[in-house]
C-alpha cells in the first residue's frame, strides 16, 4: 500500500493534512482528511463573562473572526432575551456585509481563483495571486488588494479594529457612525457593487468561455449528490445575518426550515478516532459513513449550498447573477463543488448591494445603538451565515452572565464530510495505475477541496506563493519515493 | 549583501496574524523586495524535512506566531529555533499563551471529554476519542498528541524579541519589520512596540476624574465617551496594557482587555491590573471593598485573558 501525503494544509483554524492510500495496483483504495489540531473552546469558555464571548471566540479564527463576533453577539441577545434597537442590527449587518466582500473576494483570486485564471496545470511558481496580476493585469489585480483594504476599513470604523472587532455587546452595538463615515462606507460599497459585476465578468470569460474548465465543473470527479443548508429571510432569499436555515435535499426540495433554538433537533456531529474535528450531519437522516445521496446525512454548507437552499437573492443585480449560474449549470440545485466558485461571486455582489442598501438607510447612524438587558440571562443560541457555511454559537450561563456550557459548530466543519468525500472522488477519477502521479495532477486533487475555502483564504495573496502543500509519496515501508512541489 | 532569510511560521493561533501582516498593504512589496522567505506554510512550499535539512542558524530572522498546544508545535519550535539566528514571538499566542492559554484552567482530559463526549450536539455512544496513532483498514494515522498545558514560545525556545498584540496592529508590525530590512534590530530582549507607556497614554478619554463604588458589566451601563472607562467602573485594562496600539478599544467604547501585555518592568499583567482596579475604588472600608470586587465574575477571564500561561500563575490545579 503507497501513501501520498498532504501535510500541512494551512489556514484551517488550525493545522490540515491529507493521506491518501494506494493499493498494490496503484488505484485510491481511500483518502483520510485530517485535522491534527485542537484548542478546546468548548471547555476554556467555562467560567468566563457571557459578554466577553464575542471577544474571545472570534480567537477560533483570525480569518473570519467578524463572523464568530457576529453569532456570538447574536447568542448574547438570545440569551439576556434583548432585541437591539434596528439601527444596531443594521450596523452589524453592514459590517458583515463588507466582511464578506472581502473574505470572498480574497478567496476568489488568492486561493481558488489561480486554478481557474493561471490553469490547473499551470507552473506552481505562477499558480498564485503574482500570476494572476501578470495575467489580468495591474489594473483588476490593484482593484483587488483595494477592494480588501477598503472593507477592512469599514470593519474597523464600525468595529473598532480591522481585525477582531469589539463592538458586539448583548442588545446592540458600542458605537454609531458619523455622517461623514457613512459617506466613506457608501462610496467603498459602490466601488465594490463595481468590482463584484467585474469579478463576475472574470469568470465569465476566463471560465465560463473555456469548454475545458465547463466540462470539468460539470464533470462527476468533482460532484457529490447532497443535501444542502443556508440561512434564508423571510422570502427564501440568501440572508448572511438573520433569518432561519432551510435544508433541501439533493432534488432541491425543502425538507426543514427552522429557527436558531431548534437547531440540535436537526443537526448532530460524528467523531472519528483519526481527527480533531467533528463530522456534522443531518440528525433525521443519521450518519451513514462517508457517503453523498438521499440516505445519507451528510451536507454541504457555504456559497453554492446557500444559493441552493435558498429561492434566490435579496438584490436585483445578484438575482441576475444567481439566475444564470443555474440557467447555464442545468437549474437547482446544481452538485458540482466547483461551482461553489462561482456562488461565491454572486454572494460576493448581493454583499456589495446590500451593503450599499443599509449604508442609504436614514437610520444607519442613529445614536440609538443598544438596548441595556434587564432579563436575566439563561441559555442562547446564534447563527450566521460565516462567508464558509452556517456558524451556530450556542451558551449556557449561571443567572449572573457566567458560562456554564458552551457548544459550536463552526462553518467550515459542516463541510468536513463533504471534503473527505471530494478528496476521495476527485482521487480516484485522477490517479490511474501506470499514470504518472504529477504536480499538475495532485493539484486537480486539490481543486476539490479549494472551492470549499477551508479557511485556507486570506493569508497567502501578495506573496509569491508556491503550492503550499507539499506532496509525499511514501511506499508501503514509509521511504519516501517521490517529491512533488 | 546578500538579502536577510526569514522564516514565518504558525501554531496554536487563529491565523489573525497571518491576516495582520497582510495589512500592511503595499509595504508587503517592499519587504518582499528586501528579503528572502525560505519558509512560509501559508504561502510557501511546507516542507518540513526542507527545512530540517537546512544548516543550522541559515535562517536570519524566525517570526514565530502561536502557543504551544501539542507536539508537532513544539517540534517546529525547536527546529526552527535550531536554524534561525533570531527568533521573535510575534503575536499575544507566541508570547503570552493568549486565549488558548486559558486552556490552562483545565486539563486534556476536561477539554476532550467536553469537545468529544459531552456537546449537545455530539453523537458518541461508542465514546471515540482522536487517537494520536490508529490503525486504519489501509494504514496508520497519527495525529499529535495534545497537551494538558499551553507553553507561551518563550517557555519552549530562547526568544530574542518580541511583537505583542492579539493580533500586532499594522504600525506595530511594520515598526518590526522595517527594523529587520533595515538591520536596526534593538537591542535582544526589546518588546517591539511604538510605546514603552500604557494604553492610557494614547487615550483620549479624560482621567482622574473620579473614584468608583461599583463595578459595572460592559452591557449594564451606556458609558460616556469622554471619560476614562476605568474610573467609570469598566475594568479597563489599559493602565496595566502596553501601548501602541493607538487605544483602539476604548475609542470604539469598549474597554482594553489587555493584548498588548504587561507595561516595561511588570512580570505579571493580571496582577498588575488588578492593584490598578483596587487603587480607584472609593473605600477604606475592607468590607464594603469586599463587595465591591465580588462583583468581578471572572478574574481569570478579566485580568488573564491573553496571560495566563506567561503569568505567575501559570496554571490551574486540577484535583
Amino acid at each position: 500500500m503507497k501513501k501520498i501525503t498532504i501535510d500541512p494544509i494551512t489556514r484551517l483554524e488550525g493545522h490540515g493534512k491529507i493521506e491518501i492510500f494506494l493499493n498494490d495496483k496503484g488505484e485510491v483504495e481511500n483518502s483520510y482528511f485530517q485535522v491534527p489540531e485542537l484548542r478546546g473552546f468548548e471547555k476554556f469558555c467555562e467560567g468566563r463573562l457571557a459578554e466577553d464571548m464575542p471577544q474571545i471566540t472570534q480567537r477560533i479564527c483570525g480569518v473570519c473572526p467578524e463572523a464568530h463576533h457576529t453569532a456570538s453577539t447574536k447568542a448574547l441577545d438570545d440569551l439576556f432575551h434583548v432585541d437591539p434597537p434596528s439601527a444596531a442590527k443594521k450596523l452589524r449587518e453592514l459590517l458583515y456585509s463588507a466582511f464578506t466582500v472581502t473574505d470572498h473576494v480574497t478567496h476568489f483570486y488568492i486561493l481558488g481563483g489561480p486554478d481557474f485564471i493561471m490553469g490547473p496545470d499551470a507552473p506552481v511558481a505562477e499558480r498564485n495571486i503574482l500570476g494572476v496580476i501578470a495575467k489580468v493585469g495591474l489594473e483588476l489585480g490593484g482593484a483587488v488588494i483595494k477592494t480588501r483594504k477598503q472593507n477592512h476599513h469599514v470593519i474597523q470604523m464600525i468595529g473598532g479594529r480591522p481585525v477582531h472587532p469589539v463592538f458586539g455587546q448583548p442588545g446592540g452595538v458600542s458605537k454609531a457612525i458619523s455622517e461623514e463615515e457613512r459617506k466613506e462606507i457608501e462610496q467603498i460599497a459602490r466601488d465594490s457593487i463595481e468590482f463584484a459585476q467585474l469579478s463576475l465578468k472574470v469568470f465569465d470569460d476566463i471560465v465560463l468561455k473555456n469548454k475545458e474548465y465547463v466540462d470539468m465543473i460539470v464533470s462527476d470527479a468533482y460532484t457529490h449528490n447532497t443535501y444542502y443548508m443556508g440561512l434564508v429571510d423571510e422570502n427564501n432569499k440568501v440572508n448572511f445575518y438573520d433569518g432561519k436555515v432551510r435544508v433541501v435535499d439533493p432534488e432541491g426540495k425543502e425538507v426543514a426550515k427552522f429557527a436558531p433554538r431548534e437547531y440540535l433537533d436537526y443537526i448532530a456531529e460524528h467523531v472519528e478516532p483519526w481527527s480533531y474535528i467533528k463530522f456534522p450531519f443531518l440528525k433525521n437522516i443519521g450518519w451513514k459513513g462517508f457517503v453523498d445521496g438521499k440516505d445519507s446525512g451528510v451536507f454541504r454548507v457555504a456559497p453554492l449550498a446557500r444559493l441552493n437552499a435558498a429561492d434566490g437573492m435579496a438584490t436585483p443585480l445578484a438575482q441576475e447573477a444567481y439566475e444564470k449560474l443555474f440557467d447555464t449549470l442545468g437549474g437547482k440545485p446544481v452538485h458540482h463543488t466547483l461551482a461553489m466558485h462561482w456562488a461565491r461571486l454572486v454572494e460576493t455582489l448581493y454583499s456589495a448591494e446590500r451593503m450599499l442598501e443599509l449604508v442609504q438607510d436614514p437610520e444607519i447612524t442613529s445614536p440609538n445603538i443598544r438596548t441595556i438587558p434587564t432579563a436575566t440571562p439563561d441559555e442562547g443560541v446564534g447563527i450566521v451565515e460565516a462567508p464558509r457555511g452556517t456558524l451556530i454559537h450556542h451558551y449556557f450561563t449561571d443567572e449572573r452572565g457566567v458560562i456554564k456550557k458552551v457548544n459550536l459548530i463552526v462553518a467550515t466543519l459542516n463541510n468536513a464530510a463533504a471534503v473527505n468525500m471530494s478528496i476521495k472522488k476527485a482521487a480516484m477519477a485522477l490517479i490511474k495505475p501506470g499514470k504518472e502521479i504529477t504536480e499538475g495532477l495532485l493539484n486537480r486533487i486539490e481543486m476539490a477541496w479549494r472551492p470549499y475555502d477551508l479557511c485556507l483564504a486570506c493569508a497567502s495573496h501578495a506573496f509569491p506563493g508556491s503550492n503550499p502543500l507539499p506532496i509525499h509519496i511514501y511506499n508501503s515501508k514509509g521511504e519516501l519515493i517521490k517529491k512533488l512541489t | 549583501m546578500a538579502k536577510p532569510k526569514i522564516a514565518l511560521y504558525w501554531a496554536a493561533s487563529c491565523g489573525g496574524c497571518e491576516i495582520a501582516q497582510l495589512e500592511i498593504g503595499e509595504k508587503i512589496l517592499k519587504l518582499a523586495e528586501a528579503v528572502d522567505i525560505v519558509f512560509w506554510p501559508v504561502a510557501i512550499d511546507v516542507k518540513y524535512k526542507d527545512v530540517e535539512a537546512m544548516p543550522d542558524k541559515s535562517i536570519d530572522v524566525c517570526l514565530f506566531n502561536g502557543a504551544i498546544r501539542n507536539s508537532e508545535q513544539e517540534h517546529m519550535a525547536k527546529m526552527l529555533r535550531e536554524k534561525a539566528k533570531v527568533m521573535i514571538a510575534f503575536g499575544s499566542c507566541a508570547y503570552e499563551g493568549c486565549i488558548p492559554g486559558l486552556g490552562n484552567m483545565f486539563n486534556r482530559q476536561q477539554i476532550f471529554e467536553r469537545a468529544y463526549l459531552e456537546t449537545e450536539s455530539t453523537d458518541n455512544k461508542e465514546k471515540i476519542l482522536p487517537q494520536t496513532s490508529f490503525q486504519a483498514p489501509e494504514g496508520e494515522l497519527t495525529l499529535p498528541e495534545f497537551y494538558d498545558t499551553v507553553k507561551t514560545l518563550r517557555q519552549t525556545v530562547d526568544v530574542e524579541y518580541v511583537v505583542p498584540g492579539c493580533p500586532p496592529e499594522e504600525k506595530t508590525i511594520w515598526l518590526a519589520l522595517e527594523a529587520l530590512i533595515e538591520n536596526k534590530l534593538p537591542p535582544p530582549g526589546t518588546v517591539i512596540t511604538h510605546s514603552i507607556k500604557s494604553v492610557c497614554d494614547e487615550c483620549p478619554r479624560k482621567r482622574d476624574v473620579k473614584k468608583i463604588t461599583k463595578i459595572y458589566r460592559t452591557w449594564e451601563i451606556m458609558s460616556d465617551p469622554e471619560v476614562c472607562l476605568l474610573e467609570q467602573g469598566l475594568p479597563c485594562a489599559g493602565i496595566a496594557t502596553r501601548g501602541g496600539c493607538g487605544a483602539l478599544c476604548p475609542q470604539a467604547n469598549m474597554p482594553c482587555t489587555g493584548c498588548y501585555g504587561p507595561v516595561n518592568g511588570v512580570i505579571d499583567q493580571g496582577a498588575h491590573f488588578m492593584n490598578a482596579l483596587a487603587s480607584v475604588i472609593d473605600s477604606n472600608d475592607p468590607e464594603e471593598i469586599q463587595k465591591i470586587v465580588d462583583d468581578v465574575l471572572d478574574p481569570v477571564g478579566t485580568f488573564y485573558r491573553y496571560s495566563l500561561p506567561d503569568s505567575l500563575l501559570r496554571r490551574a490545579r486540577i484535583k
